[in-house]
C-alpha cells in the first residue's frame, strides 16, 4: 500500500508530463512511450559509469526533452500527423534505447542512486519517503502551474486553445508546440529516471503502454478533482496517477498478475471515454472533445 | 503606409478548380485611413485581407508596411503590425482562458514573451479601464471564462485585443455578420469609437452597403478579383446606396439589384 503511494507520486511526475500535451496543447502524444525509457536508460547508464546521480538523472530528463523535440519538429516543420510523429519517435527510441544501455535490462542495485540514502535510512515504503515524493511532485505541480501563467505559457495555453487567435496575435505556434513538448517529455524522462532508481533496475520493455497509464491518471484524476482551472487541473493529475497505482495494487491483491495490468489501464481509459457519452459523470473531461481539436489541427499548420 | 503592388492570388492552379481570387490588385492606404469594403460573394476581399494578414502566402505582386516589404514575413510575424477581426465571433479568443488572460495575450502583440506573469495587478487595472469602454460591463467579470460569453460579447472583446495595442493596421472582416442586428449595431458603434480613438488605419469588410457608407473616410468596391470602384471621402459623404448600385451597374455594364450585390 504505501508503496502503491510512492509508485503513484512518482508516476504523477509523468502524469504531469502527459498533461501538458494532451489537455493544455491538445496535442496526442505517442513519444512518452519511448521518452520514459530514455530517461531510465540514460541515468542507469551514467550511474552505472560513475557520474553521481542527481546529475545523471538531470541528465536523463534532458533526453527526454529532446525526444519531444524530435516529434515537435516532425509534426510542425515536418507537417506530419501528430499521433504519427509521436509513434515515429518511440519506435526509432526503442532501438536508441538498447543502444544507450547495451542489453535490455541494466541493474542498479550496488550503484549509488538518489533512492540510496532512503533505503539506507530505512524510509522507503514509510510515512518520510511518502511525503518525501509528494512534495517532489508537488513542486513540479506549481512549477508547472508559475510556468502556464507566464506570459509565455498563456501563449503555450492558447496554442492548444485556439490556435489562429494565438497566431494572429504574434506567437509562433510552432515554437510553443516544440517547447511543450519538450518539457512535457522532459518531465516523462526525469520520471523514467527516477522509477529506475526506485526499482533498482532500467529495462528497455519498462515504457510499453506508458501513454494510457498517463491518460488514465489525466483523466480519472480530474473527474475525481475536478479541472476548474490550472491549480486544481494539475494537483487533480498528481491526485490521478495515485489513484491509478492503488486501483493496480487492489487488482493484484485480489489475484490479477501485473501482465494484466496492460489491460486495466485500457478499460479504465475506455470507461472514462465512454461513461460521458452516457450522461452520467459529467465531470468526465471529454476526451472526444479534444480528439476534434486535435484533428482540427493539422489544416493551421499546413496553411502556413 | 500600406502600399499594395499589383497583388495576384490564384487557387489550385493549372487545375480544373483554378480560380483567380485576386487579379493584379493595387491599393495604397494612408495612415489613418479608414476604408470600408464591399462586394459580392467570391469577389476576393477575405483573400486581400489574407494576403495583408500574411495567413495565405502572395503569388506575385508586393506589399509593404511602412516602406519595407513584408511579403516573406510569416502572419505570426506580421502580426506586430496588423491586427485582425475574424467573421466567427469563436475565432478570435481563447474560449478556456479567461478574459484577462484573454487581453493579456493581446498585450503581448509583437512582442517577446517570457517567463514574467502574464497578469500583473498593472495590467489588470489596465483591462479594467479598457473593458469599460465597451460598457459590457465585462470589467466585473475579468476571472470569467471567455467561452461563457455570448458571441456579441466575445466580438466586441476580439474587437478590443485586436486594437487596443495600436497595431498599424487593423483588418475586420465581416465581424458583425455572425451577429443579431442588436449586437451587430452595438459592435459596429464600438469599431467607429475604438477606430477614432486611436486613429486606426483600418480596412473593413461588409455586406452592408449603408454601413460602408456611412462609415469610414473611403470606400472600395471589389469584383472579381479586382478593386472596381474607389469613392473618396468628399464624394462617399453625398453618395446613396442607390448611387453606389448605378456605380456598379454602369462599370460592369448590367444592371443588378440591391440582393446579388449583397450576395
Ligand atoms: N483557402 C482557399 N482555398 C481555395 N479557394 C479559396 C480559398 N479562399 C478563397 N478561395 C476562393 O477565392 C475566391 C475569393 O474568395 P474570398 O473569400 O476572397 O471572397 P469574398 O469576397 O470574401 O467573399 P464573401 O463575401 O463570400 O466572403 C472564391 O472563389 C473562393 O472560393
Ligand atoms: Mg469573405
Amino acid at each position: 500500500m504505501n508503496a502503491a503511494l510512492e509508485l503513484g507520486l512518482l508516476y504523477g511526475i509523468m502524469a504531469l508530463g502527459v498533461y501538458l500535451t494532451f489537455r493544455i496543447l491538445n496535442f496526442p502524444d505517442l513519444t512518452v512511450d519511448g521518452s520514459f525509457t530514455t530517461g531510465a536508460a540514460v541515468a542507469a547508464s551514467l550511474i552505472i559509469n560513475g557520474v553521481p546521480a542527481p546529475l545523471a538523472t538531470l541528465a536523463g530528463a534532458a533526453s527526454g526533452a529532446v525526444a519531444g523535440l524530435v516529434t515537435g519538429v516532425l509534426y510542425t516543420k515536418g507537417r506530419i500527423d501528430g499521433l504519427l510523429a509521436g509513434i515515429l519517435t518511440m519506435i526509432a527510441l526503442w532501438s536508441i534505447n538498447l543502444r544507450i544501455m547495451g542489453k535490455s535490462n541494466l541493474p542498479l542495485l550496488r550503484e549509488d542512486t538518489l533512492m540510496t540514502p532512503l533505503r539506507d535510512a530505512g524510509l522507503l515504503g514509510g510515512a518520510w519517503s511518502i511525503l518525501l515524493f509528494a512534495v517532489a511532485a508537488l513542486v513540479i505541480k506549481f512549477a508547472i502551474d508559475w510556468f502556464l501563467s507566464t506570459d509565455l505559457g498563456l501563449s503555450i495555453q492558447a496554442t492548444g486553445n485556439n490556435e489562429q487567435m494565438i497566431r494572429s496575435l504574434g506567437v509562433n505556434t510552432h515554437r510553443t508546440t516544440i517547447l511543450t513538448l519538450a518539457i512535457s517529455n522532459g518531465l516523462v524522462a526525469l520520471c523514467g529516471a527516477l522509477i529506475a532508481q526506485y526499482q533498482g533496475f532500467a529495462d528497455v520493455s519498462m515504457g510499453i503502454g506508458l501513454i494510457l497509464v498517463g491518460l488514465a491518471s489525466v483523466i480519472v484524476g480530474q473527474a475525481v478533482f475536478g479541472r476548474r482551472n490550472i491549480f486544481l487541473a494539475s494537483l487533480a493529475v498528481i491526485g490521478g496517477a495515485v489513484i491509478y497505482r492503488l486501483v493496480i495494487f487492489f487488482a493484484l491483491g485480489a489475484g490479477l498478475n501485473p501482465n494484466d495490468m496492460k489491460l486495466i489501464s485500457a478499460l479504465l481509459v475506455v470507461a472514462a471515454l465512454l461513461l460521458p457519452r452516457w450522461g452520467f459523470l459529467k465531470r468526465i473531461p471529454s476526451l472526444r472533445q479534444m480528439r476534434s481539436a486535435a484533428a482540427v489541427k493539422p489544416n493551421y499548420v499546413k496553411a502556413n | 503606409m500600406l502600399l499594395i503592388e499589383n497583388i495576384t492570388k490564384t487557387f489550385f492552379p493549372g487545375t480544373v478548380n483554378e480560380r483567380v481570387a485576386l487579379n493584379d490588385v493595387s491599393l495604397q492606404l494612408n495612415t489613418g485611413d479608414f476604408v470600408t469594403v464591399i462586394g459580392s460573394n467570391g469577389a476576393g476581399k477575405s483573400t486581400l485581407l489574407n494576403m495583408i494578414s500574411g495567413k495565405l502566402p502572395i503569388d506575385s505582386g508586393d506589399l509593404s508596411i511602412d516602406g519595407s516589404s513584408v511579403k516573406r514575413m510569416p502572419d505570426y510575424a506580421r502580426a506586430a503590425y496588423v491586427g485582425r477581426v475574424f467573421q466567427d465571433p469563436m475565432a478570435g479568443t481563447a474560449p478556456d482562458l479567461s478574459i484577462e488572460q484573454n487581453l493579456a495575450l493581446a498585450l503581448r502583440r509583437g512582442k517577446r514573451r517570457g517567463l514574467a506573469w502574464g497578469v500583473t495587478h498593472k495590467r489588470r487595472e489596465f483591462f479594467r479601464e479598457e473593458l469599460l469602454s465597451l460598457e459590457l460591463g465585462l470589467e466585473n467579470r475579468l476571472k470569467a471564462r471567455v467561452g461563457l460569453l455570448s458571441g456579441g460579447q466575445r466580438q466586441a472583446l476580439s474587437l478590443l485585443m485586436a486594437s487596443f495595442t495600436q497595431p498599424r493596421i487593423l483588418l475586420l472582416d465581416e465581424h458583425t455578420a455572425a451577429l443579431d442586428p442588436q449586437r451587430a449595431e452595438l459592435v459596429t458603434t464600438l469599431t467607429e469609437s475604438i477606430v477614432a480613438k486611436h486613429h486606426l488605419t483600418t480596412l473593413m469588410v461588409t455586406h452592408n452597403m449603408e454601413q460602408a457608407l456611412r462609415l469610414g473616410n473611403r470606400l472600395i468596391m471589389m469584383h472579381e478579383g479586382q478593386i472596381i470602384l474607389d469613392v473618396d471621402a468628399e464624394r462617399k459623404a453625398t453618395m446613396t446606396v442607390p448611387d453606389l448600385l448605378a456605380e456598379f451597374a454602369k462599370i460592369k455594364g448590367a444592371s443588378l439589384d440591391d440582393r446579388a450585390l449583397l450576395g
